[in-house]
């Protein structure tokens, strides 16, 4: 069947998709949308969290059919004309990534504690992230990424502000 | 395989009717599983997602009716208040992104014991009701039945569920569950406990120790009896220990749990026995600060 839907604010169509097919299939197989990683495919690992509709979710647990006319952004869809997103910019300099594999789910998913609680705590960081894994274990830095963030879009908000 | 997308419930239901092996999806996190894992492989899949009317929920203050597919997010976001132990089940569930697609009818629909929102759906009271429809018309199933074995239910074929009716809580409700961290865990073993002050009883549910959710109606009966005898529901007074004790002893022998690679049965007998004590003891708090509160 033929899917239409928005991917990181573009139209897109994906052709030949399977009616059981995941999201994440399309984005990584169809769209050329790879960031998104598939790893357990059974919605454990969050490697493959993607905004639909403005929600974080599992795309392997999405039916491709199921976003016909919806929004999708993935971790390509985070950075802007000026470069990359504040949450990007702390995971590389907390040296949050180790082999790189949970790095886009996490940074969809952080991203999105971010715009609902700008100030988290750390027992609200961990719960967000809760459903992200990572095999090297990096959580620490990982936490400490996530709190500069935080701190910086704090100082950018006020001096836009 | 079919994906079908109706636009509206009337449409869902004749497609339902007119293919009732067709599976239901809504958040897909059971079903995208299966999938996935070429366990299943149904003639079609009809998506819920377009059914405006299973992703709300209403209230006339006496009863919820809760839309087949809101996700526990919104649960745990608009429901804490009126509907306490599901809320407090739903923030047990998955994780962040498993907990804005899952949904209650979702659980209702894939009947696992270990099901996170059988628990406290038992407990919440007789009046639990599961609105199933079908182009026959609709029934409303009361919770006791729905669970007929592990991942079977009373859904005819040609049936979907609508929504599930829930009386807002008249009392302090609880749940608690085990698992091996604080996410993404499916439940060793889960209880949920109601306290219903306005006809004096008690409910309870089991999760994952049993072949399907099941209340354990002997506690639930002593629990009532000893509150009445001693006076307590209009005291709020203390609970002798040894009615706690009694009250798990009664919830661990009302299941009939398995050794399987969660957890053995003794460890989920002895689990359920703590897990009512120690809910018995926090919504009987809950409930002596309100006796003051209202007395105050």
């Amino acid at each position: 069947m033929r899917i239409g839907f928005t991917a990181n604010g573009r139209p897109v169509v994906a052709d030949d998709v399977w009616e059981g097919e995941s999201l994440l299939y399309v984005l990584r197989e169809r769209l050329g949308l790879p960031g998104s990683k598939n790893a357990c495919e059974q919605g454990e690992c969050g490697s493959c969290t993607v905004y639909l509709d403005g929600s974080p979710v599992c795309s392997c647990l999405v039916a491709a059919g199921q976003v016909a006319g919806r929004e999708v952004r993935t971790v390509e869809g985070l950075a802007g004309e000026d470069g990359l997103d504040p949450v990007q910019q702390a995971f590389l300099d907390a040296g949050a990534v180790q082999c790189g594999f949970c790095t886009p789910g996490l940074l969809v998913q952080t991203h999105a504690l971010l715009e609902r609680d700008p100030h988290p705590s750390d027992a609200g960081i961990r719960e967000a992230l809760s459903g992200n894994l990572c095999r090297c274990t990096g959580y620490e830095k990982i936490m400490d990424a996530v709190r500069l963030a935080a701190a910086r879009r704090s100082t950018r908000t006020e001096v836009d502000g | 395989m079919e994906f079908l997308r109706p636009a509206t419930w009337d449409e869902a239901l004749t497609l339902k009717a007119e293919l009732p092996q067709a599976v239901p999806i809504a958040g897909g996190t059971d079903v995208m599983v299966e999938l996935n894992f070429d366990r299943r492989r149904p003639p079609a899949l009809l998506d819920l997602g377009g059914v405006a009317e299973l992703g709300g929920w209403e209230s006339d203050g006496a009863v919820v009716r809760l839309g087949a597919s809101v996700p526990y997010t919104r649960i745990i976001e608009e429901l804490s208040g009126p509907l306490p132990g599901l809320a407090l089940a739903a923030r047990t569930v998955g994780s962040p992104q498993i907990r804005n697609r899952g949904s209650v009818g979702g659980n209702l629909g894939a009947a696992s014991p270990a099901g996170d929102s059988h628990p406290p759906l038992l407990a919440a009271g007789r009046g639990v009701q599961v609105e199933a429809a079908s182009v026959r018309g609709t029934r409303l199933i009361p919770i006791d039945a729905f669970y007929l074995g592990v991942k079977r239910h009373a859904l005819e074929p040609d049936e979907l569920i609508r929504a599930v009716r829930i009386p807002v809580a008249d009392g302090p409700q609880q749940f608690s569950k085990i698992g091996t961290r604080n996410a993404m865990v499916i439940a060793v073993c889960a209880f949920a406990l109601a306290l219903h002050p306005d006809d004096r009883t008690v409910g309870t549910g089991l999760g994952s120790a049993a072949p399907t959710p099941r209340r354990a109606v002997e506690a639930e009966e002593f629990l009532a009896g000893a509150l009445a005898e001693g006076g307590l529901w209009e005291s709020g007074g203390a609970l002798d220990g040894a009615v706690a004790r009694r009250f798990g002893e009664l919830v661990a022998a009302a299941a009939s749990p398995i050794d399987d690679v969660r957890g053995s049965a003794q460890y989920r007998r002895h689990a359920l026995a703590v897990m009512a004590r120690r809910t018995l003891a926090w919504c009987w708090a809950e409930y002596g600060e309100r006796l003051e509160r209202s007395a105050a």
